[in-house]
């Protein structure tokens, strides 16, 4: 792989580059923060790995269909889904500079973002006030732990969201912005991906069972 | 190897965002299948509409799988080009890891459980 670059004058061969050439600022920020959502992927895996495995396992406690609400869980997949479309959007008036505009589709996603961990935690409210605790089974732990790293997540992703509406109101859609409004992107949709796999093998196998 | 790196950086202006942005069309596509990705398994989860569980199972996880590969492309921009095709390759490595990982555990945890010995023959043997 060694190839000789840059011969210097006296003919003697050099092997590296003596400095690293420049780059402009922030040229690996979205492989930089593409490889951080695989990592993020390993941990969601192992989750659904637990939860494959002790998700059958009751302790003679509620199942799944003794618990779960699917037109409620289906309200929920809507809001995840529209807020990913929102903020397509709010990428596309971004890149036509439109500030108010992005400003309002991010919003908009910020809405519905609440409004899924709103429902989320009235789901867990209502399943722990009919004693469906983390305590009660390994069937329960793994699903607060898994569904609970999601919507942990989704809760940083807001929070992170309006931390950008403040950057972008201060300081307009300047280079540095769009790039993190890029990163904020790319996470929001991830979460999205993983909620599929959530409602799925959870929420539908686990009725399903 | 050096020196074409060296190259392609020089005339790669592209580098900086090197991620391929979405237009309107292709979201409202990709939302659009998504829509109807995910209407479909609720339905038939709901509904019972297929005649066996096992096979209800497998068709919404089936639809689980496209769903991913549709918003990887049209929400996640996902292709083999960006970043120089580092994002494929880590995406590709994810992949093999959460497979191994995931079958490993439901394959290896199965067959514990079902050979393990069952509690009352346990206390038997002391």
């Amino acid at each position: 792989m060694t190839v000789a670059v840059n011969p210097s004058q006296t003919g003697e061969p050099v092997f590296y580059l003596a400095d690293e050439h420049p780059h402009p600022e922030g040229y690996s920020t979205s492989l930089g923060f593409w490889i951080y959502l695989m990592s993020d992927c390993l941990i969601f895996a192992m989750l659904f790995a637990a939860f494959g495995v002790l998700g059958a396992n009751y302790a003679a406690g509620p199942a799944p269909k003794d618990l779960f609400d699917l037109d409620l869980v289906a309200v929920n997949t809507s809001m995840l889904l529209l807020s990913s479309i929102t903020y397509g959007f709010a990428m596309l008036t971004m890149q036509q500079n439109k500030i108010a505009q992005t400003q309002m589709w991010l919003a908009i996603t910020g809405l519905f973002g609440l409004a899924f961990i709103g429902i989320e935690l009235t789901e867990f409210a209502h399943m722990i006030h009919e004693g469906a605790t983390p305590q009660r089974s390994a069937f329960l732990s793994a699903f607060f732990t898994l569904v609970g790293t999601h919507g942990l997540h989704v809760s940083c992703g807001l929070i992170w969201l309006v931390t950008l509406m403040v950057q972008v109101w201060k300081f307009g859609l300047i280079e540095a912005n769009r790039r993190r409004l890029m990163c904020l992107s790319m996470f929001w949709h991830f979460l999205d991906v993983v909620w599929i796999g959530v409602f799925t093998f959870v929420y539908l196998l686990g009725v399903l069972r | 190897m050096n020196t074409d790196t060296h190259a392609a950086h020089a005339g790669d202006h592209h580098h900086g965002d090197g991620h391929s942005h979405g237009t309107f069309s292709s979201y409202m596509l990709g939302f659009v299948l998504s829509v109807v990705l995910t209407a479909i398994p609720f339905w038939l989860v709901m509904s019972g509409t297929l005649p066996s569980k096992q096979i209800t199972a497998l068709v919404i996880m089936a639809f689980a799988v496209v769903q991913i590969v549709v918003h990887m492309i049209y929400f996640l921009h996902m292709n083999t080009k960006s970043e120089n095709g580092w994002s494929m390759m880590a995406l590709i490595f994810t992949i093999v890891m959460v497979v191994i990982a995931l079958s490993g555990s439901l394959w290896v945890m199965n067959h514990l459980n079902s050979n393990m010995m069952p509690m009352h023959q346990m206390s038997g043997m002391k």
